[in-house]
């Protein structure tokens, strides 16, 4: 089935090569085939702090630096994004791998 | 999607110095945020990385430190190292250790118990080593909640199969 992901670039591990075509219907898009079915409020949460990070900084933020810039927890995060947040939530938000270490 | 099994690292932490505690912390954390599995076993000196009362008193002395520099600090002494005689005198070490959390607070590097904390929360299982418990006469109690359970080497050996296993 041709998606909007059609007309998206993305590098090779998969993430998109310009954050600023990205909409939040790219982000659900991305995030299904991540697996997550449906973004809750506190998913969007997550991603709307990346998205800002983003724009501020020009890089994804790390793991470290969602918690303490959100509400949400270490353990909430790792149930929100399973296997590997650091990388999904980059990829769903449109930015690119997180570059910092913690 | 085919179910195949999930990578897995497992850490074995012996050092107590506080250079030497936080290999595993920053790789076992990059791990957990790639979607890998991580183990991680406290041995010998290593426990005092989950230990309550020490895991924020860990230290780093000068002595035998060839790779920093006291440039480092600051000085202009080019490749000088710290000389090892200055080693002996008292603060030293309490110097070095302050040093180099300074350093890692700018990166915003945690102190190791919210590091263990994050580790936890974020799914990896901690253990400490049934034999150097019994050896230095630590209790269960003194360590930090986020330890699963002591357990003896050939436990740990059954619970890392199949995992690549990082030695510190």
């Amino acid at each position: 089935m041709a998606t909007v992901l059609d007309t998206i670039e993305f590098n090779e591990e998969g993430f998109m090569t310009d954050p600023n075509t990205w909409t939040k219907e790219i982000g659900e898009l991305i995030a299904k085939e991540e697996g997550i079915e449906n973004l809750t409020e506190n998913h969007w949460i997550i991603i709307d702090f990346c998205r800002k990070t983003g724009e501020e900084t020009g890089k994804a933020p790390t793991l470290r630096q969602i918690t303490t810039g959100t509400e949400i927890s270490t353990k909430e995060l790792f149930a929100l994004y399973p296997k590997g947040p650091a990388k999904k939530v980059a990829k769903i938000s449109g930015l690119g791998k997180p570059e910092g270490c913690v | 999607m085919t179910e195949k099994k999930n990578r897995h690292i497992a850490f074995i932490c012996s050092k107590g110095d506080l250079d030497m505690a936080y290999p595993a912390l920053i790789m076992g954390w990059a791990a957990l945020g790639n979607g890998v599995d991580v183990t991680i076993f406290f041995t010998f000196w290593g426990l005092d990385m989950i230990t309550k009362d020490r895991c924020n008193k860990l230290e780093m002395a000068p002595v035998s430190k060839t790779s920093m520099k006291m440039k480092m600090m600051g000085l202009p002494t080019g490749n000088l190292g710290i000389p090892n005689i200055l080693g002996i005198i008292p603060g030293m070490t309490a110097f070095t250790s302050w040093f180099l959390k300074k350093e890692m607070k700018k990166l915003g590097v945690p102190p190791i118990k919210e590091y263990i904390e994050m580790l936890s929360d974020g799914g990896a299982k901690l253990y400490g080593c049934k034999m150097t418990v019994d050896m230095f006469n630590i209790k269960k109690e003194d360590f930090l909640p986020q330890v699963n359970d002591v357990v003896t080497a050939s436990d740990f050996i059954d619970m890392t199969e199949g995992a690549e296993i990082v030695f510190i």
